[in-house]
């Protein structure tokens, strides 16, 4: 089991929310191996983002984080900010959502990219502007001598997620975890990252975490899917598996409700009703079971655990969807 | 369906804005956005017209010149059998109150000190409809007709409803009037997918019971495909190609429509991909480059800097919109399908460019 660089256990995050407990994130356990691509889809509030952001410390003070992060060995849950720093930024490296917020404006990108290489290397001022220019070409940014010299404000969304992306590689990590990070984008400009994610993971050798909302996106590009929901994992399977042999009506619910080319005009769309629980209320069952359709009376009275039901299949379900084999 | 007179007639739309010189930092001249130029299509009585395009491409523009908010530049938008360009004043209000509007962010449409039922009814005061027993009867009404539970909802306020609640308010405050046409400006985008699901499902219904007739905008090709009848796809302020939904997804003319088609990520991994052995290779084809400035836009064919296809008469001349089959035109000097009629053509143009 040489290949398992992160190995996150039992993860819980709760925040407190006016006299009462909110479970954003309830015993999540997911491993990311060195070099393979993992998803993690979920709708807002799911705990996606929540789940990666406690395994690099980067939740507010406020959040009480239980469970276990193991990086190459390393606990990183309780890190303290000092040794933190040492691996974020390092080994682990993360793009978000929104360049524009992320970039300083009144710095030159040039500058902001040193800033990144310096900030983990002992370089000299000329070495890191050497550096700087070999990322930018990395992330296949266009003249990239020029755009050293150039603000956020001169580039273009697609552009800047570039920058991001270099900031991110600026120390060679080991994961890479993508926040939402095409969402902002233009379908033809997310094509591009994407492409630009999957050849730097191949060529540089770096495991990725996909976090999206958007299951079709984690189809395409990722090798493992997780899907969540109220804070919990529901299903996880090899991608091509999943897409496959859904389990979990709520994963299943999530692939009908996308919008199909393949689909006739005005045809109509399967609907689930009601919306996500109040993560402060969670019911003592199955979360999904107010709105799902299989839901018999076990769903009310008792959670159904997550286990691996099939060979690298895990489900979170008393009654899960047949399983159709792939025509 | 398509009988008698089109419901929205827009004829060579212009909206231009003038950008002042930001001065300090280089290469920030002032110049003209072209935001929408020469824009012309119709919409029918109880038709959906999808209209996508990408940031930048001047749809929302397009939207907000239909609604003469603000006026555009040059072109005609006659709606139902009235030139709104010409009318002002009370005139425009009037010839207006059939044409609503839903917006992406309901949080940012809707007042958040104002109660559902008190939003909702604003509309019908605005256009003195009605008594003020009358108006809360419609309220009421509306409020079912979206799915909300007028007892449940209405005295609540916008911070106390679910993102897909606050689009349902949204609307319900569309629908009071009742409106001939409804444009929707990316009016499912934020949404999860279930909850864009519900909303979706919502403005069908809507159609089949009230008769509306949309201007459906979005970015999502297959989105805007789910609902139209016919597909507009719009390229930095101008209209590329125009078609029945099915047959542009099928035969896309555009190469633009094309490039679209093959970034959108597909939720069956094998129609994604080929895999070899884990890594896999994919199959999809991306478009290099980025969309040029509005304010500079490229001469001829504005998509030609990023076009595979390009040659020199795309850059001399701006390539007019034609019909290659029925219902289907396209402005692309050299379009994708090799219908006989269509490679004749284009050999005909190749030998104009060399001579």
């Amino acid at each position: 089991m040489s290949d398992h660089l992160l190995d996150v256990e039992d993860l819980k995050v709760t925040f407190p929310a006016r006299g009462k407990e909110l479970r954003a994130v309830d015993g999540v356990t997911y491993t990311v191996h060195a070099g393979r691509t993992l998803a993690i889809v979920g709708e807002s509030g799911s705990g996606k983002t929540v789940s990666c952001r406690a395994v690099v410390g980067l939740l507010p003070p406020s959040a009480v984080v239980t469970g276990s992060a193991r990086f190459q060995g390393t606990q990183l849950i309780g890190l303290s900010d000092d040794r933190m720093r040492e691996y974020r930024g390092a080994d682990i490296a993360m793009v978000f959502q929104d360049p524009a917020r992320s970039l300083n404006p009144t710095m030159r990108i040039g500058s902001q990219i040193a800033e990144a290489v310096r900030a983990h290397r002992h370089v000299t001022k000329p070495e890191a502007r050497e550096q700087v220019i070999e990322l930018l070409r990395l992330v296949r940014m266009p003249v990239p001598e020029r755009r050293y010299f150039e603000y956020p404000h001169q580039l273009s969304g697609g552009m800047r997620q570039r920058v991001m992306i270099a900031i991110a590689l600026a120390c060679r990590p080991k994961l890479l975890i993508a926040d939402e990070a095409t969402t902002a984008l233009d379908v033809t400009t997310q094509a591009q990252i994407m492409e630009l994610l999957l050849d730097l993971q191949a060529d540089l050798g770096m495991a990725l975490m996909l976090i999206s909302h958007d299951l079709g996106l984690a189809a395409s590009y990722a090798d493992e899917v997780i899907v969540m929901y109220a804070g919990r994992i529901v299903e996880q399977a090899p991608a091509m598996r999943l897409f496959t042999r859904v389990r979990m009506p709520y994963t299943q619910a999530l692939f009908e409700a996308i919008p199909r080319l393949e689909r006739p005009a005005h045809s109509p769309l399967p609907v689930i009703g009601g919306r996500p629980p109040d993560l402060a209320a969670l019911p003592a069952g199955c979360s999904f079971a107010p709105r799902c359709r299989r839901a018999q009376d076990d769903c009310v009275a008792e959670a159904p655990p997550l286990a691996e039901h099939e060979p690298g299949h895990r489900w979170a379900c008393w009654h899960p969807c047949e399983s159709v084999e792939a025509p | 369906m398509t009988s008698g007179e089109p419901l929205l007639q827009v004829r060579e739309l212009v909206q231009e804005f003038a950008v002042g010189d930001r001065g300090g930092i280089r290469g920030s001249r002032g110049g003209t956005v072209q935001a929408v130029t020469g824009v012309s299509f119709d919409v029918w009585p109880g038709e959906t017209l999808g209209i996508v395009g990408e940031t930048g491409s001047g749809k929302s523009t397009l939207a907000r010149s239909i609604l003469q908010a603000p006026r555009p530049k040059s072109g005609a938008v006659v709606f139902r059998g009235t030139d709104l360009v010409t009318l002002s004043g009370l005139r425009l209000l009037q010839a207006r109150r059939h044409l609503q509007m839903v917006f992406q962010d309901p949080f940012g449409s809707l007042d958040p000190k104002w109660r559902v039922r008190d939003l909702v009814a604003e509309p019908l005061i605005a256009y003195r409809v009605g008594s003020r027993d009358g108006r809360r009867r419609r309220v009421d009404e509306v409020l079912e007709l979206v799915g909300l539970d007028p007892a449940a909802h209405g005295g609540r306020r916008p911070r106390e409803l679910s993102g897909g609640q606050a689009q349902r308010v949204a609307i319900a405050r569309a629908v009071a009037l009742s409106p001939a046409l409804i444009i929707c400006d990316e009016a499912v985008s934020s949404l999860d997918v279930l909850i864009q699901a519900q909303v979706l499902s919502l403005f069908e219904r809507l159609r089949a019971e009230l008769g509306l007739s949309y201007l459906f905008i979005a970015h999502d090709l297959a989105l805007v495909k789910q609902v139209s009848d016919r597909v507009a796809v719009m390229y930095l302020g101008k209209l590329c190609e125009v078609g029945p939904g099915e047959v542009v997804y099928r035969q896309p003319l555009h190469p633009y429509t094309r490039a679209l088609l093959d970034s959108i990520p597909s939720p069956d991994p094998a129609a994604a991909r080929s895999r070899a052995d884990g890594h896999g290779v994919r199959v999809a084809r991306v478009i290099s480059g980025e969309p040029p400035s509005p304010i500079h836009p490229p001469s001829g064919c504005r998509f030609r800097t990023r076009c595979p296809r390009a040659a020199e008469l795309c850059a001399e001349q701006a390539p007019p919109m034609r019909e290659l089959a029925t219902g289907h035109s396209v402005a692309c000097h050299f379009p994708l399908a090799d219908v006989a009629r269509t490679t004749a053509r284009s050999e005909e143009r190749i030998g104009e460019t060399k001579r």
